[in-house]
């Protein structure tokens, strides 16, 4: 008998009673007011930094953040990078990075969270290794909470979904709060639309 | 500061801030600064030899032996316990989030074989190779199988439990693995050759001195110096040559999804994420109780894990592994170890709802003042009452009674495991099954060597006191509960009598404060 069919006949005879499976409400009611709002005060308390837009120039946060970043990988259209992202590039060869810009699937108000797949990531390590994370989102793609998020479709669609809540974080010695564990040291978020165009808020 | 336990504790480090200059204490951080003052050698566990039982009230003596790290372990849990209940406060729905979870999982074990199938298929569509291991001797060969099949010799993890249950890195370095955690914790405790201390924050029980050692004879970091952050940073820097070198990445799972056939991983390091997508193999270790049914069931899970946990909202990452990148390979291994059995088990089976946030561990007096290494497995705490005695029922024969069954635990559970009912219900199997002479004797040490002292009973009173209301009289005074024999529990009312004492008659007592 192979280990499978030996647990699941351990796990047949041994079964309680069974019990039924409850429907999941989604939470949301009142709390669908100023997504970007609580999006952002929620992000802060993670430790995420906030970029603020400007009318005029919206991309000019990302541009001071990378001014001294000599390798930076952009995977969105607003604003370049010093280097283009080959997908056949060694997931580790992204150990240099110093800046990557990526646009967010959809945000989540509750937590302060970004959603990314392999599609945004390009390769997946370059949320990691890099050492600075910046990331576009459209107040729009803002959902509520954790309920309505796993509704997306990326969950059935994407072989790699990932949720970051402010960098990489560690207080494993005494408590103490260090950015940076094995991550990004940092990570900022920039409200921008797919269309380009800035609200205002 | 008033609410600390341990006031000679306050100060220490300046907190971390927002861009706006608001501290910040997400992650496992702790919500004010804590340092211990004084230097002191770390207290070490006590091993248990093959056939022995582990003696937690012995144990528990050395680590009380420590003042400094005792003090500074009450104090950090019991820090994260209350950051888990502003958490919890703040959610409106959060009893009806825990209610949704219980049945959520009591569901799915009542399923298992079902939604282990089901999981099995999904995961075989996405590409991934499913592996099923009866006991941890079959994980491990299993691990060192699919290493070997590739030509791997050197393995990146991420902190899993269920392969510190198995020996996992034990067996697989004496095979000729080399293997690097990338958890801070838990590298601290790779490198220290010692075991993990609690399932969420494997270093807990250390102070920062400790860590320093550690680096210092491990990493060559600087003698002496013990600044969080020159340690953090020198891990960071020493790991990742390792994590760019490594052959292989083994991850554990907080959940697995039926429906999609997806292991999700919660970290908040980002280490699962760059242990699985880094090397061109992805190994994901994972227990049958990880289940839950639907995609949708993890907005009520994630919500309450590391609320639970570390009273943070959400860990840094949340990260769903469905299928290996283009390119790679991923195997999933289903383990059981005893979990099947389990599940037979009348009184013991909605055990395996657990989701190992640690909660239970932070608020028992019994664990903070103990520490975790004292109970002599990877799980400890009011969990490990409930479970370790599943592995090895003589071993673990004392482990029940290393409770003062004040119920806090069940109170704090996000899948309402009735954990102090559980613990009451070992000792009455221990009494039926063979570990008898000694019941009454420890019942008495466990807790009564931990909670001898009158300053730390009360910081424990304080914690049972909302327990005992809802806490059955069957288990205050039963049989072999030293501890509730001959005596009457006071009602559990508004305040304890040394609050009221403190409130109505300190001033007007004579003589110093009590």
């Amino acid at each position: 008998v192979s280990s499978r069919d030996s647990i699941l006949a351990t796990i047949r005879a041994n079964l309680p009673s069974p019990l039924p499976l409850p429907d999941v409400p989604y939470f949301d009611a009142g709390r669908g007011d100023d997504l970007w709002g609580r999006f952002v005060t929620a992000f802060k308390t993670m430790g995420g930094t906030v970029l603020e837009a400007t009318p005029d120039d919206p991309m000019a946060p990302v541009r001071t953040r990378i001014a001294d970043a000599g390798f930076v990988i952009s995977r969105v259209s607003e604003i370049a990078g010093t280097h283009v992202l080959d997908l056949a590039t060694d997931p580790r060869d992204l150990e240099t990075v110093d800046v990557a810009i990526v646009r967010a699937a959809f945000g989540i108000a509750e937590t302060g969270t970004v959603a990314l797949t392999e599609a945004e990531l390009g390769i997946n390590t370059l949320g990691y290794l890099a050492q600075h994370l910046i990331v576009l989102l459209d107040p729009a793609d803002i959902l509520v909470n954790l309920h309505q998020a796993y509704q997306r479709p990326e969950f059935k669609t994407a072989r790699y979904t990932v949720f970051h809540t402010g960098p990489s974080a560690t207080a494993d010695i005494e408590g103490v709060l260090i950015h940076g564990a094995q991550g990004v040291r940092s990570l900022s978020i920039l409200a921008v639309p797919r269309s380009g165009v800035i609200p205002s808020f | 500061m008033n609410d600390l336990l341990h006031k000679n504790l306050a100060g220490g480090d300046r907190a971390k801030r927002d861009q706006d200059g608001k501290p910040l204490q997400h992650a496992e951080a702790t919500s004010m600064p804590l340092q211990a003052k004084q230097r002191e050698a770390q207290p070490r566990a006590m091993i248990t030899k093959d056939g022995k039982r582990v003696d937690h009230a012995e144990a528990a003596k050395r680590f009380l032996a420590a003042p400094e790290h005792q003090t500074f372990h009450d104090e950090r849990l019991w820090d994260m316990r209350r950051k888990r209940d502003r958490q919890a406060f703040a959610i409106d729905e959060w009893e009806e989030l825990r209610e949704l979870a219980s049945k959520i999982k009591e569901h799915t074990l009542t399923h298992l074989d079902t939604y282990l199938e089901q999981f099995e298929a999904a995961a075989k569509a996405n590409g991934v190779t499913v592996h099923w291991a009866k006991d941890g001797d079959e994980h491990n060969a299993i691990v060192l199988g699919i290493l070997r099949d590739h030509g791997a010799k050197t393995l990146i993890k991420s902190k899993s439990m269920l392969t510190e249950e198995c020996g996992m890195r034990e067996f697989l370095t004496e095979h000729g693995i080399d293997i690097t955690e990338t958890d801070l914790g838990e590298r601290i405790q790779q490198l220290d050759n010692e075991a993990p201390s609690h399932v969420v924050v494997p270093s807990v029980h250390k102070l920062r001195m400790d860590v320093s050692d550690v680096f210092a004879r491990t990493l060559g970091t600087e003698p002496g110096n013990d600044d969080p952050h020159y340690l953090a940073e020198s891990q960071r820097r020493t790991t990742r040559p390792l994590i760019l070198a490594a052959d292989a990445g083994l991850t554990g799972g907080n959940f697995l999804i039926a429906e999609t056939g997806a292991v999700v991983t919660c970290t908040n390091e980002g280490n699962a994420d760059l242990s699985a997508n880094t090397p061109k193999l992805h190994i994901a270790s994972v227990g049958i109780e990880k289940l839950v049914p639907r995609v949708s069931d993890l907005g009520v899970f994630i919500r309450l894990l590391s609320r639970s946990a570390l009273g943070s909202p959400i860990t840094q990452y949340t990260s769903h592994f469905k299928a290996a990148r283009a390119g790679a390979t991923m195997h999933i291994v289903l383990v059981d170890n005893g979990r099947s059995a389990r599940l037979g088990l009348k009184e013991f089976w909605t055990s395996l709802k657990c989701i190992r946030c640690g909660a239970c561990m932070n608020t028992c007096p019994v664990y903070r003042r103990s520490g975790g290494l004292s109970y002599g497995f990877t799980y400890s705490g009011p969990l490990g009452l409930v479970i370790d005695p599943t592995f090895d029922k003589h071993k673990f024969s004392n482990l029940p009674f290393a409770s003062t069954l004040n119920g806090s635990c069940t109170n704090v559970c996000p899948t309402k495991i009735n954990l102090h009912e559980q613990i009451y219900a070992w000792r009455g199997v221990m009494a039926r099954e063979h570990e008898v002479p000694l019941a009454k004797k420890t019942a008495m040490q466990a807790a009564g060597v931990v909670l001898g002292n009158p300053k730390l009973y009360r910081a424990a009173i304080a914690t049972a006191d909302s327990a005992l209301s809802m806490l059955p009289r069957f288990a205050t005074y039963n049989r072999l509960n030293a501890w509730g024999r001959g005596r009457e529990n006071p009602e559990p009312g508004g305040q304890s009598f040394h609050l009221w004492w403190a409130k109505n008659r300190a001033g007007k007592a004579k003589g110093g404060r009590p």
